[in-house]
């Protein structure tokens, strides 16, 4: 632990370690007129007043006495879950799910999905799209002429998108999350 | 040489109402400003359809049933988000963005022409795919060896004179493609050039973008001012606008706004002040000046003259410059208890903080004392990062009130559909 005194810390060029401790001085000598100063004591080590002053984290293993933590030198960035969740925040929303034609994709009525409109949406994404003024989530099937927004339920029927039919995928589902309590 | 992108959302406020809602699909929408006074955007339909940029809504209000025109109060909360997200985006395509407004960046691009097979057109339509792809938002992209000729080239794309797929870059035109086209741009187009310059331009015989740029460049600074001379020096393609990387620190700060109703007495009026103090200081909080003096100025409608008029502004100096939201609103509220008078529908009050001082250039005051000044300057801090992250006026003083009868009105609000988790837009599982 070499350096991690929080006292002052010597600059001088000599070899003299720093100083950590101060003898006072011979009491005999108390009867002088003036009050002693360093100078009449040359033996003795006195912090150097102009030394220059190191700021040391005291604490930065949080070691109150003993072994310094064995983990220090390991420590990680505690789990974020927008890292697992996002990955890419400036192209990515968030869409809560109203219904249960999803269900197949373990996607339930309350979730909430992360949307990322960076990703091209491709043949069996489960993607959010808008058709005829509604905002839907399907799985999108896209095969040679054929685009059909396909449910996950056997109760609801798939959209077959045709010529005529106001239809924009608006991005892909890539994660979802929701709050129990 | 230097390069400049300027890159332009295209319709931005009511491109963002149609982003998230699936029922604007195709339709005319438009946003209104402030208390849903005017229309200040448009989407293309809405534009098709001959509804003016400022047009007062309640004199559109048959033309929108007719054709079925949506229109929106101002979604800041949504509009700055999005915007946001583009500079984000944008600063994937260059190290140097400035943010010239809520749905315009300057990119420099100097040196850039290289990284791109394609060339900088290539370039500027990859910034469209991908800002169109990632945010749904359509942009324009202008290029050209200066600031001017970049805003001039996004006219030009946005309007279709020139280039192709939403981009125009005047660096691959030649010298007569450019003067022709220079020739058929009215002049008041050129940044910078408003009504009144571009009626005295017109006197002297400069009616087109190529008579600005022919012209002497002497005689403009002599008739006009050295900024218009730098503009037909831009326009030459000499670059003597650099990227203002932060915006300067404001010289005078204020907060104003026509209330949602008319407003008569005391009380009210002192919540709006205390509020407008309190929007204004944390303005002046986060450029790290402080105010020397506080204006405040209440008027009545001038538009309804056969009602009492009245109009009144006082600016008071400050014992000490301050950033303190505490002094500051009470001395403006006395100030408004001053200039006060029963018996008028007020309908605007305002609140202009000047005498701005940079906190690390502060007079020492013979009668300041610096503990006091730490203490609130520490709670002027922590105010601040809450209202920063819970939201504006979480933290409020007293004054400010808490039921703002005479806030702005926003009838036709959307949600705040990316920002609060509250308003999320909802997708069907049907």
């Amino acid at each position: 632990m070499n350096g991690c005194h929080p006292f002052l810390h010597s600059d001088r060029a000599d070899a003299t370690p720093a100083v950590t401790s101060v003898s006072l001085p011979d009491t005999t000598q108390r009867r002088r007129l003036r009050s002693p100063g360093p100078e009449d004591f040359p033996e003795t080590l006195w912090p150097d007043r102009n030394a220059t002053i190191l700021a040391i984290p005291l604490a930065a293993g949080k070691v109150s006495a003993g072994f310094p933590s064995p983990a220090a030198d390991y420590e990680d960035k505690r789990l974020d879950i927008n890292d697992y969740l996002v990955r890419n925040a400036v192209s990515t929303f968030f869409f809560p799910v109203q219904g249960d034609s999803m269900q197949g994709a373990e996607i339930f009525d309350g979730d909430i999905l992360v949307v990322d409109k960076s990703v091209e949406p491709q043949h069996g994404h489960i993607v959010v799209a808008f058709v005829d003024g509604e905002r839907l989530v399907k799985r999108l099937y896209k095969r040679g002429s054929r685009v059909a927004l396909v449910a996950e339920s056997p109760v609801y029927p798939t959209i077959e998108v045709t010529g005529e039919m106001e239809m924009v995928v608006w991005g892909v589902v890539v994660g979802k999350f929701k709050r129990l309590l | 040489m230097a390069v400049f992108a300027l890159v332009d959302c295209n319709n931005f406020y009511a491109s963002c109402e149609k982003l998230f809602d699936p029922r604007l699909l195709g339709k005319p929408v438009v946003v209104l400003s402030n208390n849903d006074g005017c229309v200040v955007a448009r989407s293309a339909e809405a534009k098709a359809l001959g509804v003016p940029m400022g047009a007062p809504w309640h004199q559109l209000r048959e033309l929108a049933t007719r054709e079925g025109i949506i229109a929106y109060s101002s979604n800041y909360a949504l509009y700055a988000d999005m915007s946001n997200r583009v500079v984000e985006v944008l600063s994937q395509f260059s190290a140097n963005v400035e943010v010239y407004s809520i749905d315009e960046s300057f990119l420099d691009l100097s040196g850039y022409h290289g990284l791109n097979s394609a060339g900088l057109h290539g370039y500027g339509v990859e910034i469209r795919r991908r800002v169109g792809q990632w945010l749904g938002l359509a942009v324009c992209v202008g290029i050209g060896t200066s600031k001017t000729l970049a805003k001039l080239a996004n006219h030009c794309a946005k309007k279709g004179l020139a280039g192709r797929d939403g981009v125009c870059d005047f660096t691959v035109m030649s010298e007569t493609e450019l003067s022709n086209l220079f020739a058929t741009i009215p002049v008041d187009e050129v940044w910078g050039i408003g009504r009144r310059i571009s009626d005295r331009l017109r006197e002297m015989g400069i009616e087109t973008v190529r008579d600005l740029r022919d012209a002497d460049a002497e005689t403009i600074r002599a008739r006009f001012s050295v900024v218009l001379e730098r503009t037909v020096r831009e326009l030459r393609g000499m670059s003597c606008l650099d990227l203002e990387d932060v915006a300067p620190p404001k010289q005078q700060i204020m907060s104003s706004r026509s209330f949602g109703q008319y407003v008569y007495d005391l009380d009210e009026l002192r919540e709006a002040v205390a509020s407008y103090i309190a929007k204004a200081a944390e303005k002046l909080r986060a450029q790290d000046s402080l105010a020397g003096a506080v204006q405040v100025y209440i008027r009545t409608n001038p538009f309804k003259p056969k009602e009492p008029q009245y109009q009144r502004a006082v600016t008071l100096p400050l014992p000490e410059p301050t950033a303190d939201t505490r002094v500051l609103s009470r001395f403006a509220i006395n100030i408004l208890k001053g200039i006060y008078r029963p018996g008028y529908a007020y309908q605007k009050a305002g609140v202009m903080l000047t005498d701005l001082q940079p906190r690390k250039l502060r007079q020492q005051s013979l009668f300041a004392h610096e503990a006091g000044d730490e203490r609130a300057q520490s709670v002027m801090k922590a105010m601040d990062s809450i209202n920063a992250k819970w939201g504006r006026g979480t933290v409020r003083i007293s004054a400010e009130g808490l039921n703002k009868a005479w806030q702005m009105r926003r009838g036709r609000l959307s949600p705040a559909y990316t920002t609060s988790w509250l308003y999320l837009p909802v997708a069907k599982a049907l």
